[in-house]
């Protein structure tokens, strides 16, 4: 659904925008105009520059060249302050907010001025923010107890207690599940009653064409061209990706009754803040078979990856694979029974600040080592090997830091695949990482599963889930409340288990 | 009864530079920053705010003397850490380094010869002379500690809990990317907390020579600035947890000194004494056990990426 | 770019060397010494004799011993701040064992004094090192603050049980002929008469060792890994808590045999100043080795240069000794700034960019990581 934006002046203007990182050109040239009282979505892939030309809106990147208008007016933005004296307000991707603190504490952040903190007139001009746009928020709650949700909608009261025109939102809808969205779609319809215009940085489709007015679409730091918001969905796709958007062949299930390699009974643990975060999960991954476990971010996904790999305690249950029982026995015992682990976080999962060929053996250092002395020219014979297996793109005596993202998510799988796992735990594997890379990701993966890896994949891009998944089940506060064949997955139905409105029948 | 007075009396007074130490670190931990510069600075102050008094014969400049040397350091502190970047660990145990060898220089320099400089130090206060005795004992103390107890640490409290500047300094520790995002300017708030710390430790210093001794020893901190570290953690990054720690630390020591010197306590060796409040705070710590709050950016310097 | 990257660098250290000379030579200045004519005298001439040379070796002897431990330990991102103690500690094993052992072959009471005080330090270090691995109490405060109990310990003994009966000084008696290290000059024709002993060689030998354990063998990897990053270590099935226990330890240790080195080769007893500071410069020498074992030796020859010198120039030049000091810290300072501002610039230059829809690195719950040593030296 949309409607034409009121024809007015430009609430802002970029021109010209050159950002480079190193040789990367992340942005290249690029212009962009805002229509006073329109939803404007930003959309492409990862890695087309979305981001960093919002951050240069916002002050938080200087452009390398280019300049910015607000309201026909040039401006020099060199900081949020300056951005947020044009009167532009962001809603970052991963939120700015301070987690001890509460909503009005964060809301005030930067703006109080003077000896006192007045936290009652704080408070109230919260409530009235709040009231005048529609958002639910509690003002004295401490954020880091609050929702994903809650704490999206008070980034957003935060950018509104500062008088913004021009609202912009990287993501937002990476968090939420689809009826949050919709209630997100609802207030930035508010908003623009009231006057705001905003910009929507997103790299879904059919919610684009939902809530947007205008299309402007990125692609390898170059502004493609800009559409109406009902434009045809393959034609932006096309825009969006050069060529017909790919898809993954639906594989024939592997496995057929027998006994599950991993099998987890039972599972309960706890997450930060001594919650319980799991509680008594239970699932069987057979061999051949990608098992993708659902649910938005802070459900339970992340603690269940971690005890898988060893990296966490359960309270309660087992993990056992083929029969040994792994559950809290750590990552050397997890590995060693052929459990291949790609976790979600891979700059804190390698030593960033070694090379890749010692990265690579980490996981196996006295097998490189006999008699404990370092054997350097097995170490870069194997390197050398995986460096061209895995189509990485570095040397052996790299450091790992200096790597792309895509790179450095190839030498994990590279350092984990090779050994031929019977078991892969992966988390979140294409988060970040450009088509190719992601494509490279998934062809591994089922390869794996055709050679008879039984795999375990959690991921929050639903597309993936359901492509690489023959099974999906989901994770809603802990508990799996759903079990479907992948065959038989639909975007709302998952979506409703997501939000934990309903319970398959034989959860 | 005069017993449990004057080690009450004696607590408040060897608490005092603990206190302002412990206050200025909490400020400056809770901005993001471990300042192991603490050692030095109390020595700096100690002793710059000794040689002012000294070459101006008035204690109040030598005080200031030492408020400007402690600001010095706090912002040297925050060029390395805040601008340049460098290891936390390490530039706060150069910087005390070069400051006790910059005192010890300057004393070199300043007070050769045979005999220990001196000056009048300051008195204690003797305003509540008319109370009976067990408490006015207690009450006799010096000005700097009334200050510190009644004045400094209240207000410190207040600023850090209730003022746009304290919510900024509380911020940048937790969540510096927030702070910026929010317009806070994080490396000024960051120098700010260190160069309050500083100040505040240099004073801490200070009293030892300005207002107990009335002159100037090389030992005269004796590992108080790393006890300040520890009554930090201790207290959770609070100002009023701190400083309990702070009196903790200071009754035992007090307890031991006295001790000493009470019959049939005098074979136990001094050092035993001597070494019991430091015990005692690694005790403490241990039992504080795991899961301490530190602030989310302890530690870590801030990059706009 | 790899032009620019050398200007920069270039650029970086004369901006270093400035401000160091700029300190010290206004230092000098203010103590009342012609510039060029005390640096000569603090760096140059104590190379010139014979004599004051092999008292440079002399001098660093026990600071190498400790900017070695130091320098394993910050490799592994163990805070040993205690080194201080540990040595004193060893100290205190030496004089001990030292007072026992009269009449007893020097064969079997040099390695029983050293073992003991390899034992003495690291049991110094033990209790630090469990509280941070059992319940992750942050290294620094606990090694710290057994500093000043290590001290008064070693005045309990020497007030107390081990005090001089002849003298009457706080000072232990004189240990055994058999435990005192053996002087160079004896072995070595060539070496004219000093005090150099056999504690330098240990020093170098060690430094050696440990170069290699660290480069080039499977524990050294697994050190470095859980220094640079302990989660990415404890992933990869790397025992974390038993690397930083035993890192403790050994540290602990080999401070301790610092201390066996100075009361067996020097002091031939106990005294309460055996160690004017050792175990914090030792923290200097490790950070101007940057961590690295070839550093952690220049380093520490320089700084025995620069005290030697200092010494000399006590008379020759009528400069008080602290200069030394105040040379000493401000190097420290400038080569850690140096550092980090080059760190600083170079990253900037290939600033990745953020990777869309990339988490930022989480911290562990329980303990936050120290920020990792200054530099990864090339292995």
């Amino acid at each position: 659904m949309t409607t034409s934006g009121g024809r007015g002046d430009l609430a802002a203007e970029l021109r010209g925008i050159t950002k480079r990182f190193g040789d990367l050109v992340a942005n290249d040239a690029v212009d962009l105009d805002l229509i006073r009282g329109e939803v404007h979505a930003l959309l492409g892939e990862n890695g087309a520059g979305k981001t960093t030309l919002m951050r240069v809106l916002y002050g938080l990147t200087h452009p390398d060249a280019g300049t910015i208008a607000v309201d026909g007016r040039p401006v020099t933005i060199r900081a949020p302050r300056d951005a947020i004296a044009a009167g532009i307000g962001m809603v970052t991707q991963h939120f700015s907010l301070v987690q001890p603190m509460t909503v009005t504490e964060n809301v005030i952040l930067g703006r109080a001025a003077g000896a006192r903190l007045d936290l009652t007139a704080a408070r109230r001009a919260v409530e009235e923010a709040a009231d005048r746009f529609g958002i639910a928020v509690r003002p004295d709650a401490v954020v880091e107890d609050l929702s994903v949700g809650e704490q999206q909608r008070v980034e957003i009261v935060k950018a509104l207690a500062r008088d913004c025109r021009v609202l912009i939102l990287d993501e937002p809808t990476a968090v939420l599940v689809p009826q949050e969205v919709d209630a997100l779609f609802g207030t930035l319809r508010r908003l623009i009653d009231e006057g705001l215009s905003v910009v929507f940085i997103s790299h879904k489709l059919g919610e684009v064409r939902t809530i947007s007015d205008r299309v402007s679409v990125m692609r390898r730091g170059q502004m493609v061209g800009t559409a109406a918001g009902d434009t045809d969905e393959r034609e932006l796709a096309r825009m969006m990706v050069g060529r017909p958007a790919f898809g993954v062949d639906r594989q024939e299930p592997l496995w057929h009754d027998g006994e599950a390699r991993l099998q987890i009974r039972g599972l309960s643990a706890h997450g930060g803040h001594g919650l319980a975060a799991l509680h008594e999960v239970e699932l069987d991954v057979h061999a051949g078979e990608i098992v993708g476990v659902a649910g938005v971010s802070g459900n339970g996904q992340t603690e269940l990856a971690e005890v898988l790999s060893g990296m966490r305690r359960a309270t309660a249950g087992s993990v056992s694979v083929e029969g040994q029982e792994l559950v809290n026995r750590g990552p050397e015992t997890v590995m060693a029974a052929g459990v291949g682990r790609i976790p979600e976080d891979r700059h804190a999962s390698l030593v960033l600040d070694l090379p890749v060929s010692l990265n690579l053996i980490m996981e196996r250092i006295d097998d490189y080592a006999p008699r404990g002395h370092l054997d350097r020219t097995a170490i870069g014979a194997h390197a050398e090997e995986l460096i061209e297996r895995y189509r990485i793109k570095a040397r052996p005596n790299d450091r790992v830091a200096t790597l792309s993202g895509g790179n450095i998510q190839k030498v994990l799988l590279a350092r984990v695949l090779s050994r031929d796992p019977k078991v892969v735990i992966v988390s979140q594997p294409t988060r970040g990482l450009d088509v190719g890379a992601s494509e490279y990701v998934r062809e591994e993966l089922l390869a794996r599963r055709a050679e008879g890896a039984a795999i375990l994949l959690m991921s929050e891009d639903l597309d993936e889930l359901v492509s690489l998944s023959d099974r999906i089940v989901v994770l809603y506060e802990g508990r799996i409340v759903g079990r479907i064949d992948a065959a038989d997955a639909d975007p709302e139905h998952l979506g409703m288990l997501m939000a934990g409105r309903a319970t398959e029948v034989g959860a | 009864m005069t017993f449990f007075a004057d080690i009450i009396a004696a607590t408040f007074r060897n608490a005092t530079p603990l206190v302002y130490g412990t206050v200025g670190e909490t400020y400056t931990e809770r901005a993001g920053v471990l300042n192991l510069g603490v050692e030095g600075t109390m020595y700096a102050g100690a002793f710059f705010g000794f040689a002012v008094a000294y070459q101006t014969g008035d204690t109040w400049i030598g005080l200031l003397g030492a408020i400007v040397v402690g600001l010095i350091a706090g912002a040297l502190m925050a060029l390395m850490t805040v601008t340049f970047g460098a290891n936390q660990h390490v530039s706060g145990l150069g910087l005390t380094i070069v400051l006790i060898g910059l005192s010890e220089f300057a004393n070199r320099l300043l007070f050769t010869g045979g005999s220990l400089p001196r000056i009048e130090p300051m008195s204690e206060w003797d305003l509540f002379g008319f109370l009976p005795d067990p408490l006015a004992t207690v009450a006799e103390q010096y000005g700097l500690t009334y200050v510190a107890f009644f004045v400094v640490v209240p207000v410190a409290w207040w600023v850090l809990m209730k003022t746009p500047l304290g919510l900024s300094i509380r911020a940048v520790g937790e969540n510096p990317e927030a702070a910026d995002v929010a317009g806070i300017n994080v490396f000024r708030v960051r120098y700010i907390a260190l160069m309050i710390g500083g100040a505040l430790m240099a004073v801490g210093g200070a009293f030892l020579t300005l207002a107990v001794l009335g002159t100037f020893t090389l030992d005269i901190i004796a590992g108080r600035g790393w006890v300040v570290i520890a009554l930090v953690i201790f207290g959770r990054w609070r100002i009023f947890r701190g400083v309990l720690g702070a009196l903790i630390f200071a009754a035992v020591y007090s307890l031991g000194l006295r001790l000493r010197i009470t019959p049939g306590f005098e074979d136990i060796p001094n050092e035993v004494m001597l070494a019991l409040p430091y015990l005692v705070v690694i005790l403490a710590l241990a039992l504080s056990g795991r899961n301490v709050p530190y602030p989310g950016a302890y530690l870590k310097p801030y990059r706009r990426s | 770019m790899a032009e620019n990257r050398i200007g920069r660098f270039g650029m970086i250290t004369i901006g270093a060397i400035i401000t160091i000379l700029a300190v010290s030579g206004s230092a000098f200045v203010i103590a009342g010494a012609n510039p060029i004519a005390a640096y000569e005298a603090y760096f140059i001439t104590p190379l010139t004799r014979e004599f004051t040379l092999l008292e440079v070796l002399n001098k660093a002897t026990p600071i190498l011993f400790t900017g070695t431990a130091v320098a394993i330990a910050f490799r592994a991102g163990y805070w040993n701040i205690g080194v201080e103690g540990q040595l004193l500690m060893g100290a205190v094993a030496a004089a001990g064992i030292g007072q026992l052992v009269h009449g007893w072959p020097a064969l079997v009471v040099l390695p029983l004094m050293v073992g003991a005080g390899a034992l003495a330090g690291a049991a110094w270090a033990l209790v630090p090192a469990l509280l941070r691995v059992r319940l992750g109490i942050d290294e620094v405060v606990t090694t710290l603050l057994l500093n000043p109990v290590a001290l008064l310990v070693v005045q309990g003994l020497l007030h107390g049980p081990w005090k001089d009966p002849e003298t009457g000084f706080p000072e232990s008696p004189r240990i055994a002929a058999a435990a005192e290290f053996p002087q160079l000059s004896e072995f070595i024709p060539l070496i004219g008469r000093s005090r150099l002993h056999l504690g330098f060689v240990i020093a170098v030998v060690l430094i050696i060792v440990a170069w290699y354990v660290l480069s080039r063998t499977s524990t050294g990897l697994r050190v470095r890994a859980v220094g640079l990053s302990p989660h990415g270590a404890r992933f990869a099935g790397i025992r974390v808590e038993r690397t930083l226990l035993r890192v403790a330890l050994v540290s602990g240790a080999i401070a301790g045999v610092a201390g066996v080195s100075e009361v067996a080769g020097i002091q031939f007893r106990l005294t309460e100043g055996v160690s004017p500071g050792f175990g914090y410069t030792g923290v200097v020498v490790a950070m101007l080795g940057g961590l690295a074992m070839p550093g952690v030796l220049l380093a520490g020859l320089l700084l025995g240069d620069l005290s030697v010198g200092a010494s000399s120039a006590v008379r020759s030049l009528q400069i008080p000794s602290q200069v030394g000091d105040v040379v000493q810290g401000t190097l420290l300072l400038v080569v850690i700034g140096a550092l980090a501002v080059y760190r600083w610039r170079t990253t900037r230059e290939d600033d990745r960019p953020p990777d869309e829809g990339e988490p930022e690195p989480e911290e562990p719950p329980d303990r936050p990581e120290g920020a990792a040593p200054v530099e990864e030296p090339p292995t």
